[in-house]
C-alpha cells in the first residue's frame, strides 16, 4: 500500500513539475473560450475569432477604446460625404502584407467587394447595408479610394473598425494580414499561436518595430476557474473577462492583478413573451402586454441585492438599453427604477390584480404564475433567477425557474416562442445605436418580446419604429441623439425589456505585463497590443 | 464485519430519518434567502453556513438528501426490473434472440442519451414543479440505466439455463413458466438485489453529474447534485472546507450501501 | 458469484479456443464465425449512427445557432444562417447520403468548427488515446495490484481496498477531475481513479473465484507457497477473463474520458463530443456515436470471445 502511494506521488510530482512550466520568452499568453469558428475576418461572429481578427487584421481606422474616438491606421485620412453615402480614404504608403505583397487601394476594393457580397452573409457587411443596392468602389490612384453606398449609412467611418483588409493578390488569402500578428500555429481544442508580423508598418518614436511582444499564445480554455488558477500560477498573463467571484478571490490573493474598469456595455435583462402566436394561455399574454404588470414586476425586483449578492458589487442598476459606458449615447436624464413593492402592488391593483392569502390573482381569478427560462450553466443568471423568484413571491407571484441548454433556449425564444419569460444578457460591442435596429424595429427578428411584427402592435412600438428610422436616416448627430434619447425614455417607461443590471468590466492583468490601460470596451486589456511589453521575459523595454 | 454492517445500517437509517424529518429539524426553509448573510461561515444559526444566496446549507442538505435518497432507490428499482426482464428473457431464450438483445444492449450503451433528457425536459410544461421535474429525471435515469445490468443478468440466466438442476427439472417435465418462476427467478434474486443496491449510488452520482451540467433539479429545490455544484468553483475550497459536507455525506452514505451490499454478498 | 463461463456458450467458446489454438477447428468455420461477428458489428454500428442522428434531430435546439441573436444580421443573412444550421434534407435521405459518403471515407464536415470530421478525429484521437492509456495504466496498476493483495492476504487489505474503491466510486467524475487540477496534477489521471473501483472489484472477484477452485485449494493443502500458487494456479485460470476485462475497461475509459476532457478542456474526443452535443453538430455527433458504438462492440465482443460474458 505504501509503495503504491509512493508511486502515485511520484507520478504526480513528475507531471506537475512539467505542467507548472516557466514563463516563456516574450510570449503573451491568455485564454480564449473556444476554437475560432472561422479564419475569415469578414465572417467573424464568435469571441475567439474576434480576438484573432483584432490581433491579426489591419483596419483602415481604429476606434480608440479609451477615448472612444477614431484614429488613423492604414488610412491616414478619411472623409465622409455630406450625403453620408460615400467615404474616401487616403491610404498609408509603403505598407506590406505579412507575405510581402504591397498594400494598395485594390486590396480595399477587393475587401469591400467580398464584404458586401450578398452570398457571404457577413455580419460585419450587414452593418453597412442601409438599403438594397450595389456598393461601388472608385480607385483614383493606388492610395486613394472612395466607397459609394446606395443609401446613407450612419456612423459610417466607425464601422470600418471591424473591417480587416484582405489581400487581393496573395496566394495565402486570409493568412496574408496587415495587423500586428500573423497565424503561426493552431492545434484544435488546444491553442492558437500568433507570431509578430515581420512587415507590420508601425514603429515607436525611437524607430523600433511594433508590437514589442514577439508572439501571442491563445490557449483554448472554457473553464473559468482553471483560467484563474493558471493566472495565479503565472501560466497566463491576462484574463479579459472575470466573474465577480473570481475578481474577489483574485483581489484577496493578488490585489494588484484584479482590475475593475467600470461599467461595461453588457447588460442583463428579462422580458415577457408578448407574441400573439406564442403557445401560451391568452390570459397570461394579457398580463404580459400590460405596462403596469411589467413595471410592477420591475419595481419588485431588488436590483441592489442582485448587484451585492450576485455581482459582489461589480455592476450597476440598469436604466435602459444603452449603458452609461456608452458615453456618447447614454441618456443621463434617466434613473434606474426604484425598488418599491407598495408601488408595484398599486400598479397591479390598477389593472385589477388582487392579493389573496399571499397569492396574486388577476380579474378572472387566475393565480399569477409564470416560468422564467434562462441558460443552464450560467451561475450568475441562475442566481439572479432565484432572487427574482423570491422577490416576486413577496408580491404573490409564483415563478418557476427553468434552466435550458443554450441551443434549446434559442430555439424557444426565436422559433417555437414556447416560453413565458426569459432572463438573458446581451453582449454589446458596437457603440452606435444603429447596430441594434433589428432589436428595436417592431419588424425585427431580434425584437424578442414580439419578433417580426407585421405592423407595430402598440402605439409606443410605432413611435420607436419612427424614431429609430429617423435616427438611421439622419447625419445630424444632435438630432440622432435626441431621437435615441426619446427611444431610451420610451423603453424605460414601457419596459418591454426589464433591464436589471449593467455589469462592470472585470479583468486580470499580470504585473509582468506593462503599458496596460484597461477599458470597459472589448478587447478590454489588449486593445493597445502594439504597445504592451512583458518584463522578465526577454522582451526589450522600449 | 457484522459490527461494520450494523454501523452502516444505523448510519443509513439515521440519514434517512433525518432527511424525512427535515420539516422539523431544518432551521429554515431550503428556499429562504438570508440576503444579509450570503456565503456565511458555519455558526450557531447556520450549522454549515449559507450558500451564495444566503440559504442555510444544513437545511438544504437535509432536504436534498430526502430528494436523492427517495428517488434514487425508486429509479434503481425500475432499472433492476427492466434489467431482470430484458436480460432474463434474452438469457432464457438463448440463440438468436439472445444475440439480438445483447447487440441491442450494446447499441443502447452507446447512444447519446443526453439528447433524450434534453428532449423530454423540453416536452414538459415549463410550469411543472421542481419536484415533478426531478422525479421525471430519475424515471428517465431508471429507464436508461438497465443496459449494463441486463448483460450481467443475461449471463447468469444463461449459466443457470445450462446448469444441472435446470436440466434435471426439464427432464422431469417442468414447463417454461414453471422453470422460470420456480428455479430461475429465485436463483436470480441475489443478482437482482445486488444490481439494485449497486444502482443506487450510480443514480445518485448521475443526478449529481446532471446537476453539474445544469440538467438537474430546478431552483430552489436542492438535491445532492445541485449541492455538489458548489464544488465547481474550487478556488474557494481551502477557505470554505464546509463546502465538502454534501460530498462527505454522499461518500459515507454510498460507503454504507457498499458495506451492506458486501455483507449481503458474503451472506449470499 | 461465479463468472459466466465460456463453456456456457459453445459457439463463442469454440471460436475462442480456435483463435487461441487450444483445440483444432476447420479454418473455414472460424472465418465464417468471424465474418458473422463483423457483419453484426457493422449492422449495429450503422444502426447506432442512425439512432444517434434521430436523437439529435428530434432534440430541441437542432438547427439553431447562437448567431441568430446577433442584432447586426440582416433578415436575409438570418434566413441563410438558419438554412445552414438545419439542412432541409429529411432524416432518411440525410443518413443515406451520410453512409454513401462514409463508403468513400468521407466522414462529413463539422458545422460547428468548419472542418472535416476526419481531420478533427485524427487530431483529437491521440490526446484521448493518451488520456485513456494513462488512465488504464493507473487503474490497472492499482486495481490489479490491490485485488491481488486482497486475495492473497488476510481480510484487512480487502476491507481497506474495498473502502477506497467505495470512496472513489462516490466522487462524481467532474469533481474528481477538478480536484486533480486543484492539486496541480494532470486531470487525465482522474480517468484512472474513475476506472480503478471497477477494475478492482472485477479483478478481485475473478481472482477470488479462481483462488477458490479445488485444484488451488489442493495445492495449498500440499503446502505450496502463496506467490507460487498465485502465479501457477490462480493467474492462469483468471487470465482469459482478466484479458477480457481489459477490453471492457478500454470502452469504460473512453466513456470516462468524455466528462473529464470536457470539464478540464483537454483537447480530445471527449471535449469534441461535448462541443458537438451543445452545438447540435449533426455530422460530428453521428460519427462520434458510431465510433463509440464500435468501441463498445469491440470491447464486449472481446469479452465474449474471452469468455467473460459480463461487463
Amino acid at each position: 500500500m505504501k509503495r503504491w502511494i509512493l508511486c502515485l506521488g511520484l507520478i504526480f510530482a513528475t507531471v506537475s513539475t512539467r505542467c507548472a512550466g516557466a514563463q516563456p520568452g516574450s510570449e503573451l499568453r491568455f485564454c480564449i473560450p473556444s476554437d475560432p469558428r472561422t479564419w475569415n475576418p469578414l465572417l467573424v461572429e464568435d469571441d475567439a475569432s474576434e480576438t484573432i481578427r483584432y490581433l491579426t487584421g489591419g483596419v483602415l481606422v481604429r476606434l480608440n477604446r479609451q477615448t472612444q474616438q477614431l484614429e488613423p491606421e492604414l488610412a491616414t485620412a478619411w472623409k465622409v460625404s455630406r450625403a453620408g453615402n460615400a467615404i474616401s480614404f487616403t491610404l498609408r504608403r509603403n505598407v506590406r502584407f505579412s507575405d510581402g505583397s504591397a498594400f494598395t487601394a485594390r486590396d480595399v476594393a477587393y475587401t469591400i467587394a467580398q464584404l458586401m457580397d450578398p452570398a457571404l452573409h457577413s455580419p460585419t457587411g450587414d452593418a453597412f447595408r442601409a438599403a438594397p443596392g450595389k456598393v461601388i468602389t472608385r480607385i483614383a490612384d493606388p492610395y486613394q479610394i472612395t466607397i459609394l453606398f446606395p443609401a446613407p449609412v450612419v456612423g459610417l467611418a466607425k464601422l470600418f473598425d471591424q473591417v480587416a483588409i484582405l489581400s487581393a493578390t496573395s496566394p495565402e488569402h486570409e493568412r496574408a494580414v496587415l495587423g500586428p500578428y500573423q497565424l503561426a500555429d493552431y492545434r484544435g481544442g488546444s491553442f492558437v499561436l500568433l507570431r509578430r508580423n515581420p512587415n507590420y508598418w508601425k514603429h515607436d518614436s525611437a524607430g523600433r518595430p511594433l508590437p514589442y511582444i514577439q508572439s501571442v499564445r491563445l490557449d483554448i480554455e472554457q473553464n473559468r476557474d482553471i483560467e484563474l488558477l493558471r493566472l495565479l500560477r503565472g501560466e497566463i498573463d491576462l484574463i479579459g473577462s472575470l466573474s465577480p467571484e473570481s475578481y474577489d478571490r483574485l483581489s484577496a490573493k493578488a490585489p494588484g492583478m484584479a482590475v475593475d474598469a467600470g461599467v461595461s456595455l453588457d447588460s442583463e435583462q428579462m422580458w415577457f413573451n408578448q407574441a400573439p402566436s406564442a403557445p401560451i394561455a391568452e390570459y397570461k399574454k394579457a398580463w404580459f402586454r400590460s405596462t403596469n404588470f411589467r413595471r410592477a414586476v420591475s419595481e419588485s425586483i431588488h436590483r441592489d441585492d442582485i448587484i451585492r449578492i450576485v455581482f459582489h458589487g461589480h455592476a450597476r442598476p440598469a436604466v435602459s438599453w444603452i449603458s452609461p459606458a456608452n458615453r456618447a449615447w447614454f441618456d443621463s436624464k434617466l434613473a434606474p427604477h426604484a425598488f418599491d413593492r407598495s408601488e408595484a402592488l398599486r400598479l397591479l391593483a390598477h389593472d385589477g390584480f388582487t392579493l389573496v392569502n399571499g397569492v396574486l390573482h388577476d380579474r378572472a381569478g387566475h393565480a399569477v404564475e409564470f416560468s422564467l427560462v434562462t441558460n443552464a450553466g450560467n451561475t450568475p443568471r441562475e442566481r439572479m433567477a432565484a432572487m427574482i423568484q423570491q422577490d416576486l413571491a413577496a408580491i404573490g407571484i409564483r415563478v418557476h425557474v427553468v434552466t435550458l441548454d443554450f441551443s434549446s433556449l434559442i430555439e424557444r425564444i426565436t422559433r417555437s416562442l414556447n416560453y413565458e419569460a426569459c432572463l438573458l444578457g446581451l453582449v454589446n460591442d458596437d457603440l452606435d445605436p444603429n447596430a441594434q435596429m433589428n432589436v428595436w424595429l417592431s419588424s425585427g427578428e431580434n425584437h424578442q418580446w414580439n419578433p417580426g411584427e407585421k405592423k407595430p402592435a402598440t402605439a409606443w412600438e410605432a413611435e420607436i419604429d419612427r424614431l429609430m428610422r429617423a435616427q438611421a436616416a439622419s447625419l445630424d448627430a444632435k438630432k440622432r441623439k435626441q431621437d435615441v434619447d426619446r427611444v431610451q425614455e420610451i423603453v424605460w417607461k414601457q419596459e418591454p425589456f426589464i433591464y436589471l443590471v449593467d455589469k462592470d468590466a472585470l479583468m486580470a492583468v499580470s504585473p509582468n505585463l506593462h503599458n496596460v490601460s484597461p477599458v470597459a470596451l472589448r478587447p478590454q486589456v489588449y486593445w493597445n497590443i502594439d504597445w504592451l511589453w512583458l518584463s522578465n521575459s526577454g522582451s526589450r523595454r522600449p | 464485519m457484522k459490527t461494520m454492517r450494523a454501523v452502516a445500517l444505523v448510519f443509513l437509517a439515521a440519514v434517512l430519518a433525518a432527511s424525512m424529518a427535515a420539516n422539523w429539524i431544518a432551521p429554515a426553509s431550503y428556499a429562504r434567502q438570508f440576503r444579509d448573510q450570503p456565503d456565511a461561515a458555519p455558526s450557531a444559526q447556520h450549522l454549515l453556513g449559507t450558500d451564495d444566496l444566503g440559504r442555510d446549507r444544513f437545511s438544504r442538505l437535509l432536504y436534498g438528501t430526502r430528494i436523492s435518497l427517495l428517488l434514487a432507490p425508486a429509479a434503481a428499482l425500475m432499472s433492476t426490473v427492466l434489467a431482470g426482464a430484458i436480460g432474463g428473457a434474452a438469457g432464457f431464450a438463448g440463440g438468436w434472440i439472445e444475440v439480438c438483445v445483447m447487440a441491442g444492449t450494446d447499441l443502447f450503451l452507446s447512444l447519446p442519451w443526453l439528447f433524450l433528457l434534453i428532449t423530454v425536459r423540453a416536452c414538459l410544461p415549463l410550469n411543472v414543479s421542481p419536484v415533478v421535474s426531478v422525479a421525471i429525471t430519475f424515471v428517465l435515469l431508471g429507464c436508461l440505466g438497465w443496459a449494463a445490468a441486463a448483460r450481467v443478468v443475461c449471463a447468469d440466466v444463461r449459466s443457470f439455463r445450462n446448469s444441472d438442476f435446470v436440466l434435471l427439472a426439464r427432464a422431469s417435465g417442468a414447463g417454461g413458466a414453471r422453470l422460470l418462476m420456480r428455479h430461475l427467478v429465485p436463483n436470480l434474486a441475489p443478482v437482482l438485489a445486488a444490481q439494485f443496491w449497486i444502482s443506487i449510488p450510480v443514480f445518485i452520482l448521475t443526478e449529481a453529474n446532471l446537476g453539474i451540467l445544469g440538467l438537474g433539479v430546478a431552483e430552489p429545490l436542492p438535491s445532492w447534485g445541485s449541492l455538489l455544484r458548489e464544488l465547481e468553483s474550487f478556488s474557494g475550497y481551502s477557505a470554505q472546507p464546509w463546502l465538502f459536507a454534501p460530498l462527505l455525506l454522499l461518500v459515507l452514505t454510498v460507503s454504507s450501501f457498499q458495506i451492506v451490499l458486501h455483507n449481503e454478498e458474503v451472506a449470499g | 458469484m461465479t463468472s459466466g463461463g465460456s463453456a456456457d456458450k459453445p459457439g463463442m467458446a469454440d471460436l475462442a479456443l480456435s483463435l487461441a489454438g487450444g483445440e483444432p477447428r476447420p479454418a473455414r468455420a472460424v472465418v465464417r464465425k468471424l465474418a458473422r461477428h463483423l457483419a453484426r458489428i457493422l449492422v449495429v454500428v450503422l444502426l447506432g449512427g442512425f439512432l444517434g442522428a434521430t436523437l439529435v434531430r428530434v432534440a430541441p435546439g437542432y438547427g439553431v445557432d447562437s448567431e441568430e441573436l446577433d442584432s447586426r444580421l440582416s433578415a436575409e443573412s438570418l434566413r441563410a444562417a438558419r438554412r445552414a444550421a438545419a439542412p432541409q434534407e429529411g432524416l432518411f435521405p440525410f443518413y443515406l447520403h451520410f453512409c454513401e459518403r462514409l463508403l468513400h471515407g468521407d466522414l462529413g464536415e463539422s458545422r460547428l468548427l468548419h472542418m472535416p470530421v476526419r481531420q478533427l478525429v485524427a487530431e483529437r484521437f491521440p490526446e484521448t488515446a493518451k488520456s485513456v492509456g494513462l488512465g488504464l495504466a493507473l487503474a490497472w496498476t492499482a486495481g490489479l495490484g490491490l485485488a491481488t493483495a486482497a486475495v492473497m492476504t488476510a481480510g484487512g487489505v480487502d476491507l481497506l481496498a474495498g473502502l477506497l474503491a467505495s470512496v472513489l466510486v462516490c466522487i462524481p467524475a467532474a469533481v474528481l477531475a477538478l480536484l486533480f487540477i486543484m492539486v496541480q496534477a494532470p486531470a487525465r489521471l482522474a480517468i484512472g481513479l474513475i476506472l480503478f473501483p471497477k477494475v478492482f472489484q472485477f479483478a478481485r472477484n475473478l481472482l477470488a473465484d479462481a483462488a477458490a477452485r479445488p485444484h488451488v485449494l489442493a495445492a495449498r493443502a500440499r503446502g505450496a507457497a502463496g506467490v507460487g500458487v498465485f502465479l501457477r494456479h490462480v493467474l492462469p485460470v483468471a487470465g482469459p477473463q482478466l484479458l477480457a476485462l481489459g477490453g471492457i475497461s478500454v470502452s469504460m475509459a473512453f466513456a470516462a474520458a468524455i466528462p473529464v476532457e470536457a470539464l478540464c478542456d483537454l483537447p480530445g474526443i471527449g471535449q469534441l463530443a461535448w462541443q458537438a452535443a451543445m452545438g447540435r453538430d449533426l455530422a460530428l455527433l453521428v460519427d462520434l456515436t458510431m465510433i463509440v458504438t464500435l468501441l463498445t462492440l469491440l470491447a464486449n465482443s472481446a469479452a465474449d470471445l474471452a469468455g467473460l460474458g459480463r461487463p
